[in-house]
């Protein structure tokens, strides 16, 4: 895909959450990536490196999580994992599919210090 | 003390906001508005260049054309009947985006159109990942490019809603397994309505135009 652009994304969607939340940095992300969603992961990490330098989210620790792609038969409603490039249903061999898990692509949460978001606690430094 | 935050927010989700009010904008406007999609080579222009005459008579037609460098596709749709024709120079990026949509969208006075054709540029990957705010997406495959494309390029034949077959005059030439090819669609894309023609005899054509003006008459209803 476009991992220059997208990675941009990621760090205004990360900076955008982190000023909200008053964080003084963040420390990591974590990163959700569907099967087919075409993203290459060390490449995310080679921009993501260059990218966040100079922010309050430089060094933090990407985490991707990946999704495995799941398809439904159209004909008979099995639900199969994908197998190699055949989309084909393993049970009556239909082609009519549909893709119900593996296109995913977000940012699930990031972690950050220095938060005001905390719920207060009774005699803690949050 | 460390905090964890929930985002959950989509890593697209920029581009897909813009292309909602690309889409709202093309509606205000009763705009229909289609994406075409090809590799290079594969005939977007072309079928532009055989759709505009068949038009001409019943539908105002504008072209936004998206490539890399000059204006000869612009160039072509005008001199093909377009009411007006948009080159977008994307300086060297593969694919066009919201953003530069909504940027073509404001060089055209869309009250003078009904239906807008873009020309994505020529690239059978990253096109897919970018959504404009068009009405319906188009991939436009040929008979020279090889019948395995739709195994090699599944999210491109995934995401589209129509797909043309051009040069299906050079089937008697080429060892391309129409069968093969149409199992891999099959797979992507169920049900998924096919064109195929010729650009060059003109074969074929016809039941395009006549998908399009169907497309078109439901959306001014």
């Amino acid at each position: 895909m476009h991992e220059l652009p997208v990675t941009q994304s990621i760090l205004e969607i990360t900076l955008r959450h982190a000023q909200e939340a008053g964080a003084t940095r963040v420390t990591d992300l974590y990163l959700v990536i569907g099967q087919l969603a075409s993203v290459v992961d060390d490449s995310v990490q080679f921009y993501w490196d260059v990218l966040s330098k100079d922010t309050i989210a430089e060094s933090s620790r990407l985490h991707f999580r990946r999704v495995p792609a799941e398809m439904q038969c159209l004909s008979c409603g099995t639900r199969f994992p994908l197998d190699g490039d055949d989309f084909a249903c393993p049970s009556c061999q239909g082609v009519g599919v549909k893709v119900v898990a593996g296109e995913e692509f977000f940012l699930e949460s990031i972690e950050v210090d220095g938060g005001q978001a905390s719920p207060p606690n009774e005699g803690g430094n949050a | 003390m460390s905090e964890r935050i929930s985002v959950v927010e989509n890593i697209m989700g920029a581009n897909d906001r813009l292309a909602e009010d690309n889409r709202a904008r093309l509606d205000a406007a009763g705009v229909f508005a289609v994406n075409l999609m090809a590799s290079p080579g594969a005939g977007k222009t072309s079928l532009i260049e055989q759709t505009l005459p068949r038009l001409a008579d019943q539908l105002r037609l504008a072209v936004i054309d998206g490539d890399i460098a000059t204006s000869i596709d612009a160039d072509r749709a005008a001199a093909a009947g377009a009411v007006a024709s948009v080159q977008i120079n994307t300086g060297g990026q593969c694919h066009l985006d919201a953003v530069m949509l909504q940027q073509g969208l404001g060089q055209l006075d869309l009250s003078q159109i009904d239906l807008l054709l873009v020309e994505n540029v020529g690239n059978l990957v990253c096109p897919a990942d970018f959504r404009l705010g068009t009405h319906k997406s188009v991939l436009v495959a040929s008979v020279p490019e090889g019948d395995d494309k739709p195994y090699k390029y599944p999210g491109m034949y995934r995401g589209v809603d129509a797909l043309v077959i051009n040069k299906t005059d050079l089937l008697p030439y080429i060892p391309f397994k129409m069968d093969y090819f149409r199992r891999g669609v099959e797979v992507l894309n169920a049900g998924l309505v096919t064109f195929p023609l010729s650009c060059k005899t003109g074969e074929g054509v016809d039941a395009w135009v006549a998908w399009i003006v169907e497309n078109v008459q439901t959306f001014k209803r």
